[in-house]
């Protein structure tokens, strides 16, 4: 069967955030680009985010970013490599001022500088109090990002394939990526994209979790397309719970409330967060809010009929202050909880939100496996960013706004590398003629297979099974449960069976496809997870408790280390984690405390 | 708690099996935490899933899932299920190709977006900070940038039904306004010549179905006026 192979100097899977980012790079370079997405670009969950985009401006106050670096650094639970943690930070002014010039609204300060408001865990001066560090286009930074950089790419006349899903790293004998495989959603016409860099920015997978902020589309399609083809997945058990998805329906509210003053109180109306977190309240970083708003509701002191909520209060604010810096929050409470909290707090509980981990890269954006001696070596002509990425900046917890800024730092980064090798001479590599079979074998048996899984019942398995066994709270014998109920949900999801056998706009093929690939990050997730014998970040089980050995549980002599999981034989490698910034002084280990 | 029972009548098509078009009378039962029609379409997917129908966020800003909900364009994921008359008829957004059940070709739409040159023109050479805007400048912007690109509005108009190839119609004019009322942007009179224009801009007859319609509560019918406006100040 003859597939139709089209040629490109790059190509980039995901029009999100960092997709887009790298886009603007390559087509400003004038080179031949293409860039696959499942949806239109401004569809891509980027969209979604709320508060804002970390940089040290220091527009309304002091500000730094070595502060910034530390606050991360300790934010990651030390896990986060400060190499990359140091080059992101010291690069935020330069890529939020970009964006501000591609057009993004901004809000401003009275001297028309960019507004910026407190987040969760930025504090200035080392640890010392709560700064203005997010910079914010009211409570929808998300969107007014992706729509300015949608708009710089249209002004740069990148070339866009819209509803196109990725299917499969097509790699050479010498492992090198020269392209992947991808279907037309409209026709279900599969197509090789050949091409000399491939980028991937494929976003996070939160859809394994069966209570998610994440949209429908976040299915980690390019873990599971890097995980079949024999490339490792790093600290997959790290994954963010937002403490603020509304009650039932999951909807993020974004940490800004609290940043604009918000609190959050049990059924007796107490501010808990000042038993948990004395110094920063609640301000302090969202694993540790998370695990405080579990404890009280495990405690009997959550609110409802059920007791199984904790409440987000803004009563005291300003209703002109919510108009103005939160009205989408406003709108999601009317709409998903049913409350104005103008007049009534919002229900709130930790919701699962963000992937910490993801495909191993360097700060330059270039994807890095172990081979031979060394643990990190390229893979020519790979590169990855944003949320499907693990540079690693944000280690074992990640601050709000860090996202953005990482999407931002590394889509460009990645996109200069890409650049940089293409004029050097990265070359267009022979494609094997058995390119595309691996995708055409697997399409086709989702397509003709009988007395296989629904798609719908593999993916309840897959939520329900990760929900039950590896959430905000993690016990080591749910977890070894865990680790052995996933691997029989695998064979599920490997099973699939799809009733409707149309060429057109398929959707429950693609939902098949997109179930192939969470079950890839549910698994490194799970097994990761169960491996990691210590509490560390938003990884924290009750066998690696709070000692004086040990604080928080955190065990640095045996644990102070990357997980890398293979998906072909589910095992795991270890790397060190980098304590050597590029220019300072490492940020020292020391126990964390807000 | 009783069952919760909801009728629907679904426009249905496959180019791929169906000669033409029909409607599908179908039941689905609800769980209590259903409340969106969203959540309603995804319980029908898992009953029959080829019903065909784009979604992404389900939260109303990525704008992926909007159709024709008893006669009236809207988001499925912000519609309350409740409040729908039943059967709940849902169709396609109108004036758009329909390649299969809700799911519409929506090139004229972006291809129209992409024509009123919906990014910031500067020519200044790039400040090292960022360019100054005051609050109130700012302000103007709010209204207009909000947009998610859903096509609600655009695909209620009749002038657009008419028109879709020569109309720029009210998500593009509302981008247009965007960047018009951007003290930062320079290319006012570019983009104001650019909509003189019988078609591009004068098609608009204020019928306000786009007002009507917009989930965001956008007013696309008042930023065509302003654009009106500038265009009379510009002659006089």
């Amino acid at each position: 069967m003859s597939i139709p192979v089209l040629k490109f100097d790059a190509v980039i899977v995901g029009a999100g955030g960092a997709g887009l980012r790298s886009a603007i790079q390559l087509s400003e370079a004038g080179l031949k680009t293409a860039v696959l997405s499942k949806v239109f670009p401004t569809r891509s969950h980027t969209v979604a985010a709320q508060g804002g985009v970390a940089a040290s401006l220091g527009n309304s106050e002091e500000d730094h970013w070595t502060w910034h670096m530390y606050d991360t650094v300790k934010g990651s639970d030390w896990l986060g490599d400060q190499d990359a943690i140091e080059f992101m930070c010291k690069k935020a002014n330069e890529v939020v001022v970009e964006l501000e010039h591609y057009g993004m609204p901004f809000d401003r300060t009275d001297n028309g500088k960019i507004y910026q408001r407190p987040f969760g865990g930025h504090m200035s001066n080392f640890g010392e109090k709560p700064v203005r560090r997010s910079c914010a286009a009211a409570d929808r930074t998300g969107h007014a990002m992706l729509h300015a950089m949608y708009q710089r790419n249209v002004k740069a006349n990148t070339q866009f394939f819209v509803e196109w899903m990725a299917l499969d790293l097509i790699r050479d004998v010498d492992g090198a990526v020269i392209g992947v495989t991808a279907m037309e959603m409209e026709t279900g016409q599969i197509v090789i994209f050949h091409a000399r860099a491939v980028i991937f920015a494929t976003g996070g997978a939160g859809r394994i979790y069966h209570s998610s902020t994440n949209a429908f589309i976040n299915t980690g399609d390019g873990l599971g397309m890097a995980a079949r083809a024999g490339i490792p997945l790093e600290d997959m058990e790290f994954w963010q719970f937002h403490p603020t998805g509304v009650a039932g329906a999951g909807v993020l509210i974004t940490e800004g409330v609290r940043g604009e003053g918000g609190i959050l109180r049990n059924s007796s109306k107490e501010r808990f967060m000042e038993r948990y977190a004395p110094n920063a309240k609640d301000l302090a970083s969202r694993d540790v809010v998370a695990r405080a708003m579990a404890t009280e509701i495990k405690e009997g002191r959550g609110c409802g009929v059920n007791k199984d909520y904790v409440l987000l209060d803004i009563t005291h604010l300003d209703p002109a202050t919510i108009m103005k810096r939160l009205p989408g929050i406003r709108e999601i409470s009317i709409q998903f909880a049913g409350v104005d909290p103008i007049k009534e707090p919002i229900p709130v509980v930790p919701t699962c939100h963000y992937q910490m981990g993801g495909i191993p890269t360097n700060y330059f954006g270039r994807v890095v496996v172990p081979q031979g001696d060394s643990m990190s070596v390229e893979i020519p002509g790979f590169y990855a960013a944003g949320e499907c990425a693990c540079a690693s900046v944000h280690g074992a917890n990640r601050l709000g706004t860090n996202s953005l800024l990482d999407l931002l730092v590394f889509g460009k980064s990645a996109g200069d590398s890409a650049v940089a090798d293409l004029k050097s001479g990265l070359a267009h590599r022979d494609l094997p003629k058995n390119a595309a079979d691996f995708s055409l074998a697997r399409v086709d048996a989702i397509n003709n297979r009988k007395g296989g899984a629904s798609v719908f019942e593999a993916r309840q398995a897959i939520a329900r099974t990760m929900q039950d066994h590896a959430g905000v709270f993690r016990f080591g014998d749910m977890l070894k449960k865990g680790a052995a109920q996933i691997l029989e949900v695998e064979k599920q999801a490997k099973s699939l069976e799809i009733k409707d056998k149309s060429q057109v706009w398929n959707t429950a093929r693609i939902e098949a496809l997109e179930t192939e690939n969470l079950i890839e990050v549910a698994k490194a997730t799970m097994i990761s997870a169960e491996a990691r014998k210590e509490s560390r970040g938003a990884h924290v089980r009750d066998d690696a408790p709070d000692t004086p050995e040990f604080p928080n549980g955190r065990n640095d002599k045996e644990w102070l280390k990357h997980t890398l999981f293979y998906s072909a034989d589910n095992s795991i490698k270890y790397k060190g984690v980098n304590l050597q910034p590029l220019s300072v002084e490492t940020v020292a280990l020391k126990t964390r405390s807000y | 708690m009783s069952k919760r029972m909801v009728q629907f009548s679904i426009y249905r098509y496959d180019p791929d099996k169906d000669d033409a078009p029909y409607m599908q009378d179908i039941t689905v039962e609800l769980e209590p935490t259903d409340r969106k029609l969203l959540d309603a379409l995804t319980r029908l997917k898992a009953k029959d899933e080829t019903l065909s129908y784009r979604r992404s966020c389900r939260e109303g800003v990525c704008g992926s899932d909007a159709m024709n909900i008893n006669g009236k364009n809207g988001l499925a994921c912000l519609q309350d299920i409740d409040d729908l008359k039943q059967p709940v008829v849902l169709r396609p957004l109108p004036g758009l190709p329909v390649i299969r059940d809700l799911i519409v070709d929506m090139t004229q739409f972006f291809k129209q977006y992409h024509s009123i040159k919906p990014y910031l023109i500067n020519n200044d050479p790039a400040p090292e900070r960022e360019r100054l805007q005051s609050p109130e400048d700012r302000e103007e912007l709010n209204g207009l940038y909000e947009c998610i690109l859903c096509a609600c509005c655009s695909t209620s108009c009749p002038s657009f039904w008419w028109n879709p190839d020569k109309f720029v119609g009210p998500a593009g004019l509302l981008a247009a306004y965007r960047f018009i009322a951007d003290t930062r942007d320079q290319a006012t009179n570019e983009r104001l010549d650019d909509l003189e224009d019988p078609y591009r801009l004068f098609r608009c007859h204020t019928i306000m179905n786009c007002v009507d319609v917009c989930p965001k509560g956008l007013n696309p019918t008042q930023a065509i006026g302003k654009i009106k406006d500038m265009m009379v100040r510009r002659a006089v």
